[in-house]
């Protein structure tokens, strides 16, 4: 267990260097030219040639990309993210203060439309082939054809423009003090964005519980329980329920990588001050060290996701623990 | 007796279109048949349409603007007078061709790399998985933007970026479904009755393998779409005049305090259909052409 646990940990840790590696050679191939991006059109012409082989030298335009991946990585191991040019700000201090906001989005989500996806899943195939299973199997096939964008920009004409329940954007309500805003406060500000990123999550959980779930209504050991007299509900809650919520764990760990590319998406419908608008501002700013730091932090929350799933996995089923399992 | 008879009429319900008299059964693979083609057509018909209207849908007519959805302009327009109809076909086509490219491509790219790794040893196998982890561990969006931020934003930004990231996933499915009919048992009959690498390979994987390959390239349109869209919503790439569903509905959200619902209600719904198109297509394709789901 523990052995497997430490090669999977090792692993991971390969797969984070070679994204920090994919990440900072893409960064690095952009035509756009930091200096010029970073200086301003204007400043850049009104430059002296000196200055601005002061400046190439300062930014390292003239090193080979390995050598200056080799800084930038020592550097990132060190603590030091460098420096967001569009928040003026270390890229650390920006990211910790936005982490909190996007963790917070995604774990509402990720727990409401897992419970949603697996609870839904589970009524549809119980009642298979009634009005519940057909409402949440349209539901499904609508919603994974619908942008999670789209969503959130519907929610928001019916729930912040024409009932006007909640706000139309931002974590805070606008004008207050950082000390002012209450709990309240950030709550109702989180409703409609976590709202929007749940119900687009629900579609792929609840498909598959489904499905897994005819799989278990239909086996042996059910028919058997049946057969002693349990209603199905019974036979489900006391044989069915441990072997689907496996493949649930499982599918809602993987599903981070999703939630995260939702969440920049979402952020950036209700103005959510979060990681993801962070990096569409610095992809759209050419602010390369941010963008580079938020690349590699949310392929570690991925990884941090898929490794939790796999322990989980020995946790929950003792064939795996006892290392039977040959699909690890 | 009642119980009986509503519990025998329920199994027959059950039962698929077999039991019924002749007149009532849906002739099952014809009814896919149907669905394919009209899908298809009216893909089709989405693109050329688009590729008509392209000019009109970016002409400005400032009598006619910020309008209500009517008769006239049954999508509204926007505060250029823009017919937001147009704009959408218009917009629509493009993500098709955009999404006919990212699909193709990432396909190709896919089934090349599952044949390395199903027919290519330990090794090559171990590598080609690492890399489909790698590629699925950086969030979609994320490596969307630091691909279009890599080929310096703008148009093609946005279609190399949709276009090089839509493999890992078919490329599980393809890797197994390789791996599988590498192990089957009439591959191995094949192998002892002296049948060549070459002619195994043609004989029996082809056609094993295709069908997955088709519905898998058809299956990813609707990804490569919505990635279009939404990359193209954040800001990458097509430029604001572009009739584009992304640059529409980002442009809408300006508007929404002030009421205009209708600028982004409908090109949002249009996209959907275009989507569920595709996702008819597909599942259709699968089970006409592939034995596993030929039943469902």
């Amino acid at each position: 267990m523990t052995k497997r646990i430490l090669r999977q940990i090792a692993r991971l840790v390969l797969l984070l260097l070679a994204v920090s590696i994919v990440v900072f050679v893409l960064v690095s191939a952009s035509p756009i030219d930091p200096v010029q991006a970073n200086v301003g059109q204007a400043a850049y012409l009104n430059m002296s040639p000196e200055k601005r082989a002061a400046l190439a030298e300062y930014w390292g335009t003239d090193i080979p990309v390995w050598e200056r991946y080799l800084n930038w990585a020592g550097a990132f191991l060190q603590g030091d993210l460098g420096t967001s040019l569009r928040y003026n700000a270390p890229v650390a201090q920006v990211i910790s203060t936005r982490a909190t906001n996007t963790l917070m989005l995604m774990l509402v989500a990720w727990v409401v439309s897992g419970v949603l996806g697996f609870t839904l899943g589970v009524v549809a195939a119980m009642k298979r082939g009634s009005v519940i299973d057909k409402l949440v199997k349209g539901y499904c096939f609508v919603l994974a054809a619908t942008p999670a964008f789209w969503i959130g920009l519907v929610f928001l004409i019916v729930f912040a423009v024409w009932l006007g329940w909640f706000p139309v954007g931002f974590s805070v309500p606008i004008g207050k003090s950082a000390a002012d805003v209450t709990m309240a406060d950030a709550l109702h500000h989180l409703v409609l964005p976590a709202l929007t990123l749940s119900v687009v999550g629900v579609a792929n959980i609840a498909m598959h519980t489904r499905e897994k779930a005819i799989d278990v209504m239909e086996s042996d050991c059910i028919r058997f329980a049946r057969a002693r007299g349990l209603t199905s509900w019974q036979a489900l809650r006391t044989h069915g329920l441990r072997n689907l919520l496996l493949p649930a764990i499982t599918l809602q760990f993987a599903s981070i990588s999703e939630i995260f590319g939702g969440s920049v998406l979402v952020e950036q419908v209700f103005s959510y001050p979060g990681l993801g608008q962070a990096a569409v501002t610095a992809g759209l700013g050419s602010d390369v060290a941010l963008l580079a730091a938020i690349a590699v932090f949310s392929a570690a929350l991925v990884f941090a996701g898929n490794l939790i799933a796999n322990i989980l996995y020995g946790v929950v089923d003792p064939r795996i623990r006892r290392g039977e399992g040959s699909h690890v | 007796m009642s119980s009986l008879t509503s519990a025998l009429s329920s199994a027959v319900r059950a039962v698929p279109a077999l039991h019924l008299p002749r007149s009532q059964r849906m002739a099952n693979r014809r009814v896919l048949f149907v669905s394919l083609i009209v899908a298809l057509v009216a893909l089709i018909a989405i693109v050329v349409a688009g590729r008509v209207v392209y000019d009109v849908a970016t002409a400005t007519d400032f009598s006619q603007k910020n309008l209500s959805p009517c008769l006239d302009h049954p999508f509204g327009t926007d505060w250029m007078g823009r017919d937001m109809f147009l704009r959408t076909i218009a917009g629509l086509s493009t993500s098709v061709l955009v999404g006919l490219l990212a699909a193709s491509v990432s396909a190709v790219a896919a089934l090349v790399l599952a044949s390395i790794a199903a027919l290519g040893g330990k090794r090559a196998d171990e590598f080609v998985t690492w890399l489909v982890d790698l590629f699925m561990g950086i969030p979609h969006i994320v490596l969307l933007i630091l691909i279009s931020y890599a080929c310096g934003k703008g148009f093609w930004g946005v279609v190399i970026a949709v276009a090089v990231t839509h493999w890992p996933s078919l490329t599980r499915v393809l890797r197994a479904e390789i791996l599988q009919c590498r192990e089957s048992q009439f591959v191995a009959h094949a192998h002892k009755l002296g049948a060549s690498r070459v002619s195994i390979a043609l004989r029996h994987m082809v056609p094993y393998v295709f069908p997955q390959f088709l519905v898998g390239l058809i299956l990813l349109f609707p990804h490569a779409i919505m990635h279009e869209a939404a990359i193209t919503f954040l800001g990458f790439g097509l430029s604001r005049d572009m009739p584009a569903i992304g640059v529409i509905l980002s442009e809408s959200m300006a508007y929404l305090s002030a009421g205009m619902w209708w600028l982004a209600v409908f090109p949002g719904l249009a996209l959907i259909v275009t989507v569920m198109l595709f996702d008819v297509a597909g599942s259709s394709l699968r089970r006409l052409i592939d034995p596993h789901s030929s039943q469902e």
